[in-house]
């Protein structure tokens, strides 16, 4: 065999890996990212989106936090204007997370109709920039 | 001092366009007159811009709050040291900034290239200042620095807190030197396609100038991970964000264009691949921008909203669109001298580390792409977060790794069977040993084990080389060891320098697989009280809490805890960790309270304490502690990283032209046989 088809096998393998290691880790990993009044509707037609693993994009709703530092447990609502949902998170949110700054929260929403996030991001306006404030 | 930063800008503008027209048609029609212009174009374009960045600072130390970016995000009682940071610390400021840097390196282009290359120049002058004139009219027409409030402001904004950290003021200014630098390469790629002077000559022009912007890139990359290890208070320091992504995209393609220039050097063979990957890395640099300040893509850190990214992406199409049309008409004169000949050759080796490399950067890019392109083919937004890039990089990371031990290795053109085996005896044992050792030891994490079993073959293949070579020195010139070791680097700077990058590379890896062994616990403690966790190393730390003490400073209200620490029953240190709620200068509160963490350093393990909060503002505190293996490698490789890089790029000396061998294929590093240097 010429060193150029033995090549060409060598990069159509790498090529090969490549490509099948990122559609396996969309399948496995790739979560809906949802705001809140998708994921309603979604959730009245699929109760499979029930106790799913995603991403809910929102802006928290001002004076809905309630913080609970002895038990590190953290509640608020989130709201894309439309749909509206509790959040509840047990864990240290990050600095920026405040009153009415927008939201990514990534957890399961149960039938109690409440969103478990395991985890909470916190977008301000920028990492360079000062949150402008309300 | 705001009309006159205002004029500046606009003088910038017009210098911007006036340079780029000449230089296309002073290039393409020969005349020395339109060349000149050019050339002075670029000087007069860094002179204005200075003048703009100079009027700005000044607005800045005078605290002229009439000036909307100056009221956003400086106040009074900001510190000094961060004044100067300002410039660059909102989207306004970053873009003159930008602009400004991007000058500075189209005159150092004009003046530092040699003749050999001077037909080149018009044209870099036009590309750069059609750049410099891209970013120059975002600010005119949509972010201008120089905008003013109609009234003034008592106080400024202040800066954010998370931004007011010694990091903060370097980890921008190299990251934007990386990015901007790769300018000049893709400046030169463009020249030569235009002047259709194609051969390996343009490759010896912009070869440093990668370099360059590749080492700035590096350590922008690392100074931003020590910030956000230090200061953001989650523990670790590479998040897959889509803007850490996006700065790690160039560095990736230029990577592979460091390798596979070689090639081109040495055998005439991927021209095509090699201007491809230097247009590449350059649009992937304005991706960046345009990800960074356009919030297209969910990003912690991006800008503010705005139409600034309309800019951006309306410039990035243009470009790729205008870069890849010149491109496809010059492919027929990209014919390449050689052919593969080999399997086993030092050119196959370099083949598939760009494949990797080229893998690794396109799966980055389609992860962090991949909620716009899943909205866009099916409807629905879909993300996917460090576990589908920790999937797909790991394993590629490590073929790259091996890759880097093996490389060096394998001849050029042909390797022999009796040649492999001489070469790769000592690496491939050492490697079974370390497995073995790590086996032994109960070590069972797969990814771990290939990291330290991959870094101790890349560690023996490095070391056998320096000592093959000065063994050679040795025996040929009778130097003692050391002196051969030192002067085998100064000889030859590319090849040695570069080992010295892939053993800063093998440290990085092995420190990265360390932390799939962090530690971590939360606890709400009394003074007095203590919480346990015990290391991957098996020793088990004990946290007190001492107490909380409470004071001003300068501008803000600080919370401190104290927390003693003590291993297996062992006092080791005491660490600090703080709230802190920044003030005006009329001591309202500004910002959210934002957290110091507390850090102690070590060889094996960072201790990593945050205060996440006090219980109805008692004494008792809610504590996260972490304890992150192997973290001080990370920075200790960085640095290495850094060294290496610049023992490649050190002037002079490292060219050594050997009898009937053109210096730029010398260049290349690979000269077989250690002869003496041409004297």
């Amino acid at each position: 065999m010429k060193a150029g088809t033995k090549f060409a096998l060598g990069a159509v393998l790498i090529v090969g890996s490549v490509g099948y290691l990122m559609a396996s880790g969309i399948k496995q990993t790739g979560q809906y990212f949802l705001t809140p009044s998708e994921l309603a509707q979604r959730v009245s037609t699929d109760q499979s989106f029930y106790d799913l693993g995603m991403k809910v994009g929102a802006r928290v709703v001002p004076g809905t936090v309630e913080r609970e530092t002895a038990t590190q447990t953290l509640r608020f609502r989130i709201t894309d204007g439309t749909a509206s949902y509790p959040v509840v998170f047990h864990g240290l949110p990050p600095d920026t997370f405040t009153d009415s700054v927008e939201v990514v929260v990534e957890g399961r929403l149960q039938k109690d109709g409440i969103i478990h996030a395991t985890g909470v991001l916190a977008k301000c306006g920028s990492r360079y920039e000062a949150v402008p404030k309300a | 001092m705001i009309l006159l930063g205002n004029l500046a800008l606009w003088l910038a503008f017009l210098i911007g366009l006036w340079g780029g027209i000449t230089g296309f048609v002073g290039g393409a029609q020969g005349r020395p007159d339109l060349q000149q212009s050019a050339r002075h174009a670029s000087f007069a374009l860094f002179g204005a811009l200075l003048v703009a960045v100079i009027s700005l600072e000044l607005a800045i130390f005078r605290h002229d709050f009439s000036l909307e970016y100056v009221a956003a995000y400086t106040s009074r009682n900001l510190p000094t040291f961060y004044l100067w940071s300002a410039l660059y610390a909102g989207q306004k400021g970053s873009l003159l900034f930008w602009a400004t840097v991007l000058s500075l390196f189209a005159c150092l282009a004009q003046v530092m290239t040699g003749r050999r290359h001077r037909m080149y120049l018009p044209y870099v002058a036009a590309v750069t200042c059609l750049v410099a004139t891209f970013f120059i009219s975002v600010m005119v027409f949509a972010a201008n620095p120089f905008e003013r409030l109609n009234f003034v402001p008592l106080d400024g904004r202040g800066m954010n807190p998370q931004l007011q950290n010694p990091g903060m003021v370097f980890h921008p200014p190299m990251l934007y030197l990386g990015y901007i630098s790769i300018t000049i390469p893709f400046a030169f790629a463009i020249a030569a396609l235009l002047s259709k002077k194609l051969d390996a000559e343009w490759l010896v022009a912009v070869r440093k100038w990668t370099l360059v912007s590749w080492l700035f890139l590096s350590i922008g990359l690392l100074i931003g991970m020590w910030w956000a290890y230090v200061e953001l208070g989650w523990g670790g320091y590479w998040a897959w964000d889509p803007v850490e992504n996006a700065a790690l995209l160039p560095w990736l393609v230029m990577t592979a264009f460091l390798h596979s220039v070689m090639i081109q050097e040495k055998r005439g063979m991927l021209k095509k691949w090699n201007l491809a990957l230097i247009i590449g890395a350059w649009l992937l640099s304005i991706f960046g921008t345009f990800i960074t300040r356009s919030g297209v893509i969910a990003s912690v850190h991006s800008f503010t909203q705005s139409n600034v990214g309309y800019f951006f992406l309306a410039f990035l199409v243009l470009a790729a669109v205008s870069s890849f049309t010149l491109y496809a008409t010059r492919l027929p004169l990209l014919e390449a001298e050689a052919r593969l000949e080999s399997m086993v050759s030092r050119e196959a080796s370099f083949l598939f580390n760009n494949l990797l490399l080229i893998g690794i950067a396109f799966s980055v890019l389609w992860g962090t792409l991949f909620p716009i392109l899943s909205e866009a083919i099916r409807g629905t937004k879909i993300t996917v977060g460090p576990p589908f890039f920790n999937q797909v990089n790991v394993p590629l990371g490590l073929s790259l790794l091996a890759l880097t031990g093996i490389g060096p290795l394998i001849a050029w053109r042909r390797a022999s069977v009796p040649n492999l085996r001489r070469q790769f005896a000592v690496p491939a044992t050492t490697a079974v040993f370390v497995v073995l050792i790590f086996l032994v030891a109960g070590m069972r994490d797969f990814g771990a084990l290939m990291a330290l079993t991959i870094g101790g073959f890349v560690f023996a293949t490095v070391i056998q080389e320096f000592a093959r070579g000065a063994r050679a020195r040795h025996r040929q010139y009778g130097e003692p060891t050391a002196l051969a070791v030192v002067q085998l680097l100064a000889r030859n700077r590319r090849r040695y320098g570069g080992y010295i990058v892939h053993v800063a590379m093998a440290m990085l890896f092995i420190a990265f697989a360390g932390m799939s062994f962090k530690t971590e616990t939360e606890a709400t403690l009394k003074p007095g009280e203590s919480a346990t966790l015990r290391s991957a190393d098996g020793h088990v730390y004990t946290f007190t809490h001492l107490g909380i003490s409470q004071y001003n400073a300068l501008n803000r209200q600080v919370t401190a805890a104290l927390v003693e620490v003590h291993r297996d029953g062992k006092a080791v240190g005491r660490l600090r960790t703080e709230k802190r709620q920044h003030v005006d200068a009329l001591g309202r509160p500004t910002f959210e309270p934002s957290t110091e963490v507390g850090i102690q350093s070590g060889l094996r393990v960072d201790l990593y304490v945050v205060l996440a909060g006090l219980v109805n503002g008692t004494e008792q505190a809610v504590f996260r502690f972490t304890i992150n293996p192997l973290v001080w490698w990370v920075w200790f490789g960085g640095f290495v990283l850094v060294i290496g890089g610049l023992i490649v790029l050190w002037p002079g000396g490292g060219a050594v032209a050997i009898k009937g061998v053109p210096a730029a294929r010398t260049q290349a590093g690979y000269t077989v046989k250690l002869e003496p240097a041409g004297r």
